[in-house]
């Protein structure tokens, strides 16, 4: 039957094999996994029938990292090694970190984003976050019964390049096939709109534990497209806790605290807060290690008080996403609250107040990126049935640009532009016969170089020498649709071509990676190269599919020498795959590569005549 | 590959009148074949090829979308250039008028009167509209694409000139909001 399969382009020529995918939500506080089952999204629970897992790593000297709740046990006892919240130090340095005194880490300060030292040795934070995912991937594993085929892993919508660049690095590290970076407001949109059948427009309002999103997304048959985001990526229920915990220290006049006393306040604070999401007044009592003892009455209205200012900040960014989406909050159909965070009642009175309606609550808080997520995994893994054509088009969260004379910002891409897209700018040479010219990309709002975010520095080198301001210096950005930047630089004037890409990857080069990857085999006594070659045989297995099921669906685009050759290829694949090196797999992959490349942008030609026809007879 | 051009790409007349609807329906369509998303189980050179068409339909989309954009590229694809840097020259009356509501804005800022923001505001949406009529008669109907690049350039003045006033009004909501 298989062969006689005619598959569109996207689907699987065999709709009877599922492809395990899952939906990964790495929060700051608690993580998840989901996945789609017999079409019903649902969270995969861990042995004891819990779907959170904090997302705290332990390290020590001689075990394996643990995860999870075992972890945020010894929090208390254990704080320096005990990692929480690791995920506000995703692509960030030492100075980025909001209060930084206060946190019991031991943190080494590093090109682009921090360190930790622990018990284990120094970890960066992308091994710390792949701790997490590695945790959830064997939950999934073991749950599905396979291995997986890929994930979709969701982000805040206000991470910048260096944020998501980390997280992509932290999936590679756990051994995670990232199908799609996913901004979590549109996760949620894309459970709820899909769910309950959403048209017009809809703000989602996403308020985690460390991170705080708005996005104003356009619902239209089966198109969720974004039309602005906004937000903060330091904002979330954890500020919540601090103020909490700052007043109480304050009125409780405390002597300096340990840092275990800091921890146990901490966490008493949380329990507090939530506590007074259903009560309007709560006692807040700990013995201290010194034998000190707190213990005084709370009331909500207090809390409102001091909270007030964490609230506001969260509104401002959404009259600023509003603003940039050319809209009134009048002009808003739904509110969907989103994030444990959003429980809180004078929040959501708040956020009532702004739009002028109730917030829509009828969906769990806590698991509907992740929900959101496996349904979009399950879809780009081929699973999707017919009549499963929804599109997401998001936009990038904030203005990608280069350093100019003068420290300025030249803008290349604006902030809240559709995602994939592409843009070049031409640059000259300031003086005579200059042969390299230096490039800093930049991500931010702000005129000053100085204000935004530097992502990357790189030279373009061999430029020849001629009069200054004659050079044509061509640099252009292209986000793909993970939002993931990457530059190349061409002089186009002469005929020499001196051509440059860079990936901004933030002190972590691929060097790092490897590295990474290797400590992380010798730690679980993997072989590394037993590792490489079974994720080549993954991947040429996958390739073949893929090419296969090309053939059979456009086989007809091609002359039969041009069919004869991808077969030859397709062949050679097949022979190298149950080999032992992994090398000649990659290589015989990228001949087959190139061998279709004429094949796959025809395919996309007669996909795109094929859709306009369908069109036109009234099918979309 | 064939290299179509924004309007070939969405198989749309390529003129200046142009239905918005159809346009986005187009545009879903050509998405909802090349998009990334359509592609992620495909082979590298698939996925790579997809981000590209992607790329460039939402290029022409946005593109299109906009009159202001859409009349500069049909003069670009007529061979005449907008220049915008380059070429400032524009109507005398034109200039003077420009010179005025400048002028107009920055009393309006400095004496905070919202109600003469709203009058600016509604006087630049009408200016708009009569631009783009007339660049729909000088690209569709005379085809005189000279002077519809220099059409462009007055609707460049007009759209940036209409930002800077809604940021003006933005800044009077958050004053009013601060007292």
């Amino acid at each position: 039957m298989a062969l006689l399969q005619i598959a569109e382009p996207g689907q699987s020529a065999e709709p009877h094999r599922h492809r395990l995918a899952v939906g990964i939500d790495l929060g700051t506080t608690y993580s998840l996994v989901a996945t789609v089952r017999n079409s019903i999204p649902v969270v995969l629970d861990d042995a004891e029938g819990r779907s959170l897992l904090p997302s705290v790593v332990r390290f020590s000297a001689d075990d394996d990292a643990e995860v999870g709740y075992a972890a945020q046990k010894q929090q208390a006892i254990d704080p320096r090694n005990t990692i929480t919240s690791v995920k506000r130090f995703m692509g960030r340095g030492m100075k980025d970190v909001e209060h930084i005194e206060n946190l019991p880490y031991d943190f080494v300060d590093a090109p682009g984003m921090l360190q930790l030292r622990t018990a284990a040795g120094v970890r960066s934070p992308v091994e710390v976050s792949a701790e997490i995912l590695r945790a959830l991937r064997k939950r999934a594993e073991t749950a599905l019964g396979g291995d997986l085929v890929g994930a979709v892993i969701t982000v805040p919508a206000y991470f910048d390049d260096a944020q998501r660049q980390a997280t992509k690095d932290a999936a590679r590290l756990a051994g995670l096939n990232v199908l799609r970076l996913l901004n979590e407001p549109t996760a949620a949109a894309v459970a709820y709109g899909l769910d309950h059948g959403a048209e017009g427009i809809y703000a989602v309002y996403d308020l985690g534990g460390g991170t705080f999103d708005i996005s104003i997304l356009k619902l239209t048959k089966g198109v969720f497209e974004v039309l602005a985001t906004g937000g903060d990526t330091a904002l979330g229920g954890d500020d919540f806790d601090q103020r909490l915990f700052c007043s109480v220290v304050e009125k409780s006049k405390l002597q300096p605290l340990s840092m275990q006393d800091a921890r146990l306040l901490m966490v008493k604070s949380r329990e507090v807060k939530e506590q007074l999401s259903a009560e309007p007044d709560v006692r807040f009592s700990a013995v201290l290690a010194t034998g000190e003892v707190v213990d005084l009455s709370l009331a909500s209205r207090e809390f409102a008080d001091m909270t007030q200012p964490l609230v506001e900040k969260t509104l401002a960014a959404c009259r600023k996403a509003l603003r940039d989406a050319g809209l009134r909050a009048a002009d808003i159909k739904g509110v969907v609250m989103v994030g444990g965070a959003t429980r809180m009642p004078h929040l959501r009175k708040a956020v009532a107040q702004f739009f002028g309606q109730t917030p829509l609550t009828n969906i769990d808080p806590d698991t509907v990126v992740a929900l959101g997520a496996s349904i979009q995994a399950n879809l780009l893994a081929g699973n999707g049935a017919p009549g499963d054509d929804w599109l997401l088009l998001d936009v990038i969260p904030l203005s990608l640009g280069l350093e100019t004379m003068g420290g300025l910002v030249e803008k290349i891409i604006p902030r809240n532009s559709t995602i994939p897209i592409a843009r070049a700018q031409e640059f000259t040479t300031f003086k005579d016969g200059q042969t390299a010219i230096a490039l800093h990309v930049v991500q931010g709002e702000r005129e000053l170089v100085s204000d935004c975010r530097s992502l990357a520095r790189f030279e373009l080198r061999g430029i020849p020498p001629m009069a200054a301001g004659a050079a044509r210096i061509r640099v252009e950005f292209q986000v793909d649709a993970d939002g993931l930047l990457s530059v190349s630089a061409k002089e186009k004037s002469t005929g020499i071509e001196a051509t440059i890409a860079v990936k901004p990857s933030y002190g972590l080069a691929d060097a790092d990676i490897e590295r990474m990857l290797r400590d992380s085999f010798q730690h679980a006594k993997e072989d590394v190269h037993a590792r490489a070659l079974a994720e080549s045989r993954v991947e040429g297995e996958r390739l073949v599919e893929a090419t296969q099921s090309a053939l059979q669906a456009d086989g007809a685009l091609l002359s039969d020498a041009e069919k004869g050759e991808i077969e030859a290829w397709l062949q050679q694949l097949r022979q190298a795959i149950p080999g032992k090196d992994h090398r000649a797999i990659k290589q015989a992959m990228e001949a087959l590569g190139r061998a279709t490349d004429a094949f796959a942008a025809r395919r996309m030609d007669a996909g795109i005549k094929r859709a306009l026809a369908g069109r036109k007879i009234g099918s979309f | 590959m064939s290299h179509p051009d924004h309007f070939q790409l969405f198989h749309l007349p390529a003129s200046f009148a142009l239905d918005g609807d159809a346009l986005d329906r187009a545009f879903r369509s050509v998405q909802s074949s090349v998009h990334p998303d359509r592609h992620a189980s495909g082979s590298p050179v698939e996925r790579r090829v997809a981000m590209q068409w992607a790329t460039r339909a939402n290029e022409a989309y946005q593109t299109l979308k906009s009159p202001l954009k859409r009349a500069a590229y049909l003069c670009e694809q007529a061979g005449v250039p907008i220049e915008a840097e380059s070429n400032t020259a524009m109507p005398a009356a034109f200039l003077h008028q420009q010179m005025e509501w400048r002028e107009a804005l920055d009393e309006v800022r400095e004496g905070g009167d919202a109600e003469a923001l709203r009058e600016l505001d509604c006087t630049m949406a009408a200016e708009r509209e009569r631009l783009i009529g007339e660049l729909h008669q000088a690209l569709d109907v005379d085809r005189d694409h000279a002077r519809a690049a220099a059409l462009v350039r007055q609707l460049m003045f007009v759209e940036k000139y209409a930002t800077e006033v809604g940021l003006a009004g933005h800044a009077f909501e958050d004053a009013e909001r601060r007292d």
